[in-house]
């Protein structure tokens, strides 16, 4: 049970993130949404990396004998969650750049009103 | 540096030779605008130069996998840690369509933002979005896949957005990154997922080792849908027309190949990845009848069989709002977008086709030697349907778009109420508009024609009532094209409009080569089936093929 806690927490956190994008209609809100499930994503790659009693996968040069080796952590998550990061910044980065541009053309962050106006 | 050394980095080129384009048009600019026009187009010809040297050293030769950083594709023969590239024919196949969408849309933007600001970001964004186009369409690793699928999306919504004056503009960019992001989100879990179970992430490795367990179809379901996002199947659709409506004409090109590349993800992720689960899992044998001495055995596999159906509704459903929403739209973008949705669906009826058919297998024993007979014979013919249907929706819709896109610069109306009598004044615009009038409704002589007929031949065989809906879409597209057709070109002349004048050449050259390819294709579509589509198909079937290719090295 407290092995699988990672995982519940992940699920829990992706379908808060999800319920926010649906239901809520503050743009800012959409966005903290989907950074919740952006979180739950990047925290399953980690969990994914975890190894029990694990060191970090980085050569040091010991000798290791038969019965005293280590098990390393997993390298390749760690990396995926580091680009993930990144690309979430860039996202997150536009994602508020456009919510300013749509608070100057409606002066209102409700998703109802914005984009109604007939041309 | 000779022609061999060319090919062999060819597939690294295509991707790295736009990226470095993208960061160099701002510094570009700084000498000349029109240097930097000339300088994006030619990184574009570069890149198409370099496509078609790839497809035919794959369209002749099989596959060719391309490994960053060197050597084997395989550490000690287990360890798949090298990203790498995988270029088969259905590889090539959409890299052609990429980069004849590129070189037009391109051309066309060279006088259709000519009094704009920004340009300079503009040609950034769109060689950013080509970069990112051309790796999802060539890689062979999850990872990577979903990092070019955030690349294409992050440029594409800020180019949506392009009119930052207009409100909708934005708010349509808005809703594109909101959808793409969950979308992107959505195909990354389900990496996960795969990767804590095969510990790769390489396409051909889990294809090789996939067994369709439980988490695996959760994965398959959260990587299908989150491409369907991304490719605006129905439900998820209303980013579609708001993205292609507001976006200009050049960018709304380029979406469609956006588009199409997730749309080539589903077909990759279901055709290659999940092929050999599919071949092995769940066989059900039928009926077995024994002639003579040979006895046929029908099996088949209801697993992929229901994902085939599901498939197929969601397919029914595009056409069906796709086309019923364009008949009442005013706006001719939006209802060009509406007819993209549309058309949308017929690609993925085709896949749905082959999976709800192709498993019900024939095996003959003949005196103890065991031939396998086929399938079916639709399903080939509607996956190749489904594939000749890509690059036709994306030559005709690009078409029509295009054409949106010079009505607008001639009369700066978008509002179908406020135009006519253009025929008068545009005479090469009204031609291509009904060039893809009648590709785009499917009537022969046109591209559109070929393909549909293929789809239509395979879905009624399969279920006629599923054929009948097929056409019964087309020809509603036929009365939405003809009533744009009829208030926009025919009619008397509209008082405001009578000084409009034809669009600049380079807007009609651009348009002309698509009219052209969509001729050529509409007159002889065995070549191109025979010498393009063929290859795909076969790519794109034979999961053994690309997992080899992986595993036998280079």
């Amino acid at each position: 049970m407290l092995f699988n806690f990672p995982y519940i927490a992940v699920v829990l956190l992706i379908l808060i993130g999800l319920a926010t994008v649906i239901y809520k209609r503050n743009l800012i809100k959409i966005v903290i949404g989907i950074t919740l499930i952006e979180s739950g994503v990047n925290l399953f790659l980690i969990t994914l990396a975890y190894r029990k009693d694990s060191i970090a996968p980085i050569f040091h040069g010991f000798t290791a004998s038969k019965d005293n080796v280590p098990f390393m952590s997993l390298p390749v998550p760690h990396a995926l969650t580091l680009t993930s990061i990144v690309i979430g910044v860039a996202v997150l980065a536009l994602m508020l750049t456009f919510i300013i541009h749509l608070y100057r053309h409606y002066n209102t962050l409700d998703a109802r009103k914005i984009g109604r106006e007939e041309e | 540096m000779n022609i061999s050394d060319i090919v062999f980095h060819s597939p690294a080129l295509i991707v790295a030779i736009p990226l470095l384009g993208a960061f160099l048009t701002p510094l570009v600019a700084k000498i000349n605008d029109k240097l930097r026009n000339i300088f994006a187009i030619l990184i574009a010809l570069i890149t198409s130069v370099l496509v078609a040297i790839l497809a035919n050293d794959v369209f002749s030769n099989g596959i060719r996998t391309y490994v960053f950083g060197g050597g084997e594709p395989l550490v000690n023969n287990s360890y798949a840690i090298r990203i790498l590239f995988e270029v088969d024919g259905m590889n090539a196949f959409m890299a052609i369509i990429a980069s004849i969408l590129t070189v037009v849309a391109i051309i066309y933007s060279w006088t259709f933002l000519k009094n704009h600001t920004g340009q300079d970001k503009y040609y950034t964004l769109i060689l950013l979005m080509i970069a990112g186009m051309f790796g999802m369409i060539l890689t062979g690793d999850m990872f990577n896949f979903f990092v070019f699928l955030e690349i294409t999306s992050i440029a594409s919504c800020a180019l949506i957005a392009f009119y930052t004056n207009k409100g909708k503009a934005i708010d349509a960019g808005f809703k594109y990154i909101v959808i793409s992001s969950i979308g992107a989100l959505f195909i990354l879990f389900a990496i996960g997922i795969l990767y804590s179970q095969y510990n790769a992430l390489n396409m051909a490795v889990l294809a090789n080792s996939i067994s369709f367990s439980f988490l695996d179809k959760i994965a398959l379901a959260l990587l299908i849908s989150g491409l369907a996002m991304k490719a605006g199947i129905v439900p998820m659709h209303m980013w579609l027309p708001d993205a292609y409506g507001r976006a200009p004409s050049s960018v709304t090109l380029l979406l469609v190949g956006a588009t199409q590349a997730s749309l080539y993800g589903i077909f990759r992720i279901t055709l290659s990845i999940f092929g050999k689960a599919f071949n092995t899992t769940g066989t059900v044998l039928k009926s077995a009848t024994l002639t003579g001495d040979e006895l046929i055995m029908v099996s088949s596999y209801p697993n992929v069989i229901s994902i085939g159906w599901i498939l197929i509704i969601l397919a029914i459903l595009t056409m069906i709002i796709g086309v019923l929403m364009a008949l009442k739209q005013s706006n001719l973008k939006r209802l060009i977008a509406f007819a993209a949705l549309a058309e949308i669906g017929y690609m993925l009826l085709g896949i749905g086709v082959r999976f709800a058919s192709k498993y019900s297998e024939i095996v003959k024993m003949n005196n103890q030697e065991y031939i396998q007979i086929g399938f079916h014979g639709y399903d080939i013919s509607a996956l190749t349907g489904s594939i000749f249907h890509i690059i036709n929706d994306a030559l005709d819709i690009g078409l029509l778009f295009l054409v949106a896109g010079a009505i607008y610069i001639a009369t700066k109306e978008t509002s179908l109420n406020k135009l006519g009598g253009l025929a008068r004044n545009m005479k090469y615009t009204t031609v291509f508009f009904i060039i893809g009038l009648i590709a785009v409704s499917g009537l022969p002589p046109m591209n559109g024609f070929a393909s549909k007929l293929i789809i239509y031949e395979s879905t009624f065989q399969l279920n006629p009532i599923i054929g009948i809906i097929a056409i019964l879409a087309s020809i509603l597209l036929l009365a939405v094209f003809v009533k744009v057709l009829h208030s926009a070109f025919l009619g008397p002349k509209i008082p405001n409009l009578k000084d409009v004048k034809e669009v600049p050449k380079s807007m009609l050259f651009a348009m002309g080569i698509i009219a052209c390819i969509i001729i050529i294709f509409g007159l002889f579509p065995n070549i191109v089936i025979d010498n393009i589509i063929q290859p795909a198909v076969n790519a794109i079937t034979n999961h053994e093929a690309y997992i080899r290719g992986v595993f036998n090295g280079i």
